[in-house]
């Protein structure tokens, strides 16, 4: 057992990072440097943590760092912070997105307040993570809207302002479920304690027992919730528009970071809370993530800008982690939780390349480019390992984890698996066509004028092609750390997939 | 026949007595003065009565902590915590009204003290309510207040809104008030009293055989009280004399019509008729239903920020209604605290509506509101703060607010009702967004700065402090309004 205070820690650097920087307005450039430095300082803390996690804390449980605090009692409301492998993945993934986002797509109308709002979003984020009580959950989770909104709103494209409304009251009306769910669940448990204080804990209301019907009921609330922010078919409608305004930086921490939020708290909250009403809702939203895979597929061959094209990859991507989360096999799941950090770092990957074309080029609409490969061949080798990385090919990240959730779905949910498996074809298939389209052929005009990656570009896409490689090698040590807390999960909610 | 009169407890009608005789001081010292009285004089007055108010309610918390809650006056008036509060947060909205009536005063050449003695009267008025304890005294302190926000809606004679406004006011609110005293008489009628605790004595120990009378007369009740609050279906004056009305009387409407009027619902649905639960509740939640939602959406299609946030005060009055509701001390806790934390707030974002309008209290269009964050970023930063707590955003109290009432009703069973609430809220979210963009945005035609004075500075500060402070920390808050509502009596 670890001090909590290294996860305190996560959540103050970047609440100081944005303090600082807002305060250093006056002088230019140096906002940055603040952002920089505890970006820095906050991936460096994460990779402490993975190092120092002891995934066998007691015999029965693998949460480590734990700590509670109550805060106001009427309410419930308390700080309790503690990880597990789950979570641990998660937070080195929030650290790493928001340096690179930082380094690789800086914007620099206004730079205090953007970077400010970032690291805003950071240290929200993280909270989200570490969060072991429903209460503080939902706090951290509604949080992230308002620096998203803000940075969707102040430095997005043309349509930002619609983005940005759009995107909120999506989420803000998903998350309305899930507090009536937690608040419904929280008062169950408390009725049923008798004499005990009304408590969000998360070890408190696992414990709680329910009939079949209600389950089935608080584990729609909360996947709605979920199932907007992931995205889910058919709640997903709000985030091609959103990822395709806002800027970079902001495309990144929405579709790398917060979309696994969903996926998440999904796995967290939705599977691991109620396990009754898995029976009937598995098959459901199984059928859910399978169309998810094929429809976004589908529309991803058909959509006429890059970062449409991403958003519509996510979404079938985002159906193979929800595919695994709801399979109800550990290898499955494993798989999962894996493909949640592998599709975050590949989708960094991509919306960093999107963001340097735009820059010079300033459009992403797929029919204004054509044979930049010529021009810019660095350019075009980075997109592609990002790009055979998301397709599956074997040596790379998405193999690993795609392998392990079809595999793992396979010997649970059959059927469904085998659908999905047309989902890796297609994703070959609108993977390789948008790259013929972008980087092959002629370069003409101003796409033959077209800069290559600059060093400092190169350098920011190193760290993201070497996860993709290591990954896809030797997957052993994050494997090691995720799978005896996913096999503690799914022992306690469907303990026939343990070892499938 | 010898008549008794009944004894006094001085201390338990303190903040009333302090609230009157600064009114009628004000009106002596400005009918023997010579030339008129200097506006720092009357202002001072009311801060003064109102600190006083304040201390005096400190004094009656620690009596009650000592000798329990306690009737006087005949069973007429009522002493307990609960009151104490609530008359705190009239005295608290009172001194921010004021200090911004003042600075509003000097812009628009308002001379004399006739504002500031009718915010007291309407103010004891609702300090009246909260401790009222029987159905005629609630009537008398409805119309005491109300008298005087007719006549200060009126305030701005230049406009013709505003008169139009008072007299859309004064028709509907005095049909309200007779609506009201028509449902105490039938309530009378049926149970043999006005006074709280006998009705619910009575009905606590009789088995109404024909309860017809009393439905009747509970139902009336509550419409008076609906038009009050401005719940849907009657609420259609209240966009309209928002509008009109000078802009800091908008405030202090909004906040202390809330408390006094939610403060008496309380003790009129909870105290006297709470074993008639089962027979209001239905009526209540239709009429949560419709304010929340129909209040949300058509907010949602306002260019003039003051309907605006009228709109959004109906929104807000039918989630305070949530915590009635419930009907659990849970609840009552619950309401109690969603007015402690929302007044503060919407007096605030008032006082900054107040100076965007500039001279002659006019330009109330989102579209001045273009770029006041990039012009003046504290102004602009406070005002999304407010609109932010409005919306129930964590880290502001509004969040916390929402999250009490919520967690009543869910308690109490009414999860759909909570539900269909919270959407309503993310229709709300819709328009407090498009206004803080409007902060943001940098195209469209630029509003001019405005000055901000330094009374006005200071009540948006403190509205915004309050509301992050208690928004990150609500334990001190939240334990207040619990204990306020423990020793609840009726």
């Amino acid at each position: 057992m670890h001090s909590s205070l290294w996860l305190t820690f996560l959540l103050v650097v970047p609440l100081a990072g944005a303090i600082g920087a807002a305060l250093t307005r006056k002088v230019e450039g140096r906002a940055y440097v603040v952002a920089i430095t505890a970006s820095f300082v906050e991936l460096v803390l994460s990779l402490v943590v993975a190092f120092l996690y002891n995934d066998h804390v007691a015999q029965t449980q693998t949460f480590d760092f734990a700590t509670r605090h109550v805060l106001a009692a009427p309410f419930g409301l308390a700080y309790d912070v503690a990880i597990d492998g789950i979570s641990l993945l998660m937070i080195v993934l929030t650290a790493l997105t928001v340096l690179l986002a930082l380094l690789g797509a800086r914007d620099r109308r206004q730079e205090p307040a953007f970077v400010a709002w970032m690291l805003l979003l950071t240290c929200f984020t993280m909270g989200s993570f570490l969060a072991h009580d429903l209460l503080e959950f939902f706090i951290f989770f509604e949080l992230t809207l308002i620096p998203c909104y803000f940075i969707i709103s102040q430095w997005g494209g043309r349509e930002r302002s619609k983005a940005a409304l759009k995107f909120f009251i999506y989420t803000f009306t998903g998350s309305a479920f899930l507090l009536i769910g937690i608040l419904f669940l929280g008062f169950a448990h408390q009725h049923q304690v008798a004499g005990s204080a009304l408590t969000f804990s998360y070890g408190a209301l696992s414990a709680t027992t329910m009939s079949h019907g209600t389950a089935v009921w608080l584990f729609i609330a909360f996947a709605i919730a979920f199932a907007v922010k992931a995205p889910i078919w058919p709640l997903h409608t709000w985030s091609p528009i959103t990822y395709a305004e806002a800027p970079t930086a902001g495309s990144i921490e929405m579709s790398a970071l917060l979309a696994k939020l969903g996926t998440y708290g999904l796995l967290r909250f939705a599977v691991g809370l109620f396990p009754l009403a898995l029976v009937t809702m598995r098959p459901v939203v199984l059928t859910l993530a399978v169309i998810g895979i094929l429809y976004g597929s589908m529309l991803a061959c058909t959509t006429p800008d890059l970062k449409r094209f991403v958003a519509y990859s996510s979404l079938a991507q985002m159906g193979f982690i929800t595919l695994g989360v709801m399979s109800g096999s550990t290898i499955a799941t494993v798989g999962a939780v894996l493909l949640m950090f592998n599709h975050g770092v590949i989708t960094i990957g991509f919306f960093l390349i999107i963001g340097f074309i735009e820059k010079r080029r300033g459009s992403i609409l797929i029919k204004d480019f054509q044979g930049l490969q010529g021009p810019a061949p660095i350019m075009a080798a980075l997109f592609t390992v990002v790009m055979l990385a998301s397709i599956g090919l074997p040596g790379l990240s998405g193999f690993v984890s795609e392998y392990l959730i079809l595999i793992g779905t396979f010997a649970t949910h059959s059927w469904w698996a085998v659908v999905a498996t047309f989902g890796v074809l297609a994703s070959a298939l609108y993977l390789l066509w948008a790259y013929q389209r972008v980087f092959h052929g002629r370069a003409e005009g101003a796409n033959a004028e077209i800069a290559d990656a600059t060093t400092h570009e190169q350098w920011v896409l190193v760290p993201v092609v070497v996860l993709i490689v290591v990954l896809g090698v030797f997957p052993k040590p994050v494997l090691d750390r995720i799978t005896p807390s996913v096999q503690q999960l799914i022992h306690h909610v469907a303990p026939s997939g343990v070892n499938k | 026949m010898k008549l008794v009169i009944p004894s006094i407890h001085y201390l338990a009608i303190l903040p009333v007595l302090i609230f009157f005789g600064a009114a009628l001081a004000l009106v002596l010292v400005s009918a023997l003065a010579r030339g008129k009285v200097p506006l720092v004089v009357a202002t001072s007055t009311v801060v003064t009565a109102a600190v006083a108010s304040l201390v005096a309610n400190f004094f009656q918390w620690r009596c009650v902590a000592k000798a329990g809650a306690s009737v006087t006056i005949a069973h007429a008036i009522v002493l307990d915590d609960f009151s104490v509060v609530a008359s705190g947060v009239i005295a608290l909205s009172v001194i921010m009204t004021a200090l911004v009536a003042h600075d509003w005063a000097i812009r628009e050449r308002v001379s004399g003290v006739e504002f500031h003695i009718l915010a007291l009267a309407s103010s004891a008025g609702a300090l009246l309510m909260t401790q009222a304890n029987d159905l005629i005294v609630i009537f008398l302190g409805l119309e005491i207040l109300s008298i005087g926000l007719y006549v200060l809606v009126a305030f701005d004679r230049h406009r013709a809104t505003s008169s139009e406004a008072a007299l859309k006011y004064f028709l509907l609110g005095g049909f309200a008030s007779a609506i009201f005293i028509y449902g105490a008489a039938l309530v009378y009628g049926a149970t043999g009293s006005t006074n709280l605790s006998t009705i619910s004595y009575f009905l606590g120990t009789n088995v109404l055989l024909h309860p017809g009378l009393l439905y009747a007369g509970g139902a009336l009740l509550l419409v008076g009280f609906a038009f009050k609050i401005a719940a849907v279906p009657f609420h259609l004056w209240s966009p309209d004399v928002y509008e009109g009305a000078p802009t800091p009387v908008t405030g202090l409407m909004a906040s202390i019509v809330k408390v006094g009027a939610f403060a008496a619902l309380i003790r009129v649905l909870i105290s006297a008729l709470g074993t008639q639960l089962d027979t209001w509740r239905p009526i209540l939640w239709t009429l949560i239903v419709l304010t929340t939602v129909v209040g949300a959406s058509l907010a949602v299609v306002q260019r003039n920020v003051k309907r605006m946030l009228a709109y959004s005060s109906i929104n807000h009055a039918g989630f305070i209604l949530l915590g009635v509701w419930a009907g659990t001390i849970r609840g009552t806790a619950a309401t109690l605290f969603y007015v402690i934390t929302y007044a503060p707030i919407v007096v605030a974002t008032f006082a900054i509506v107040t100076l965007i309008g500039g001279v002659g209290d006019e330009h109330h269009s989102i579209e001045r509101y273009q770029g006041l964050a990039r012009r003046q970023p504290w102004l602009g930063a406070a005002l999304a703060v407010l609109l932010l707590s409005q919306l129930g955003a964590p880290l502001t109290t509004g969040f916390y607010a929402k999250f009490a009432v919520l967690a009543s009703v869910v308690d109490a069973g009414g999860g759909a009702l909570a539900l269909i609430a919270l959407i309503s809220a993310a229709i709300a979210a819709f328009f407090y967004l498009r206004w803080a963009m409007a902060l943001y945005s940098d195209d469209g035609p630029e509003g001019p700065r405005v000055e901000v004075p330094r009374l006005t500075g200071m009540v948006i500060g403190f509205g915004v402090l309050v509301t992050v402070v208690f928004g990150v920390w609500p334990g001190p808050l939240v334990t207040l309004a619990q204990h306020a509502t423990v020793l609840f009596t009726p």
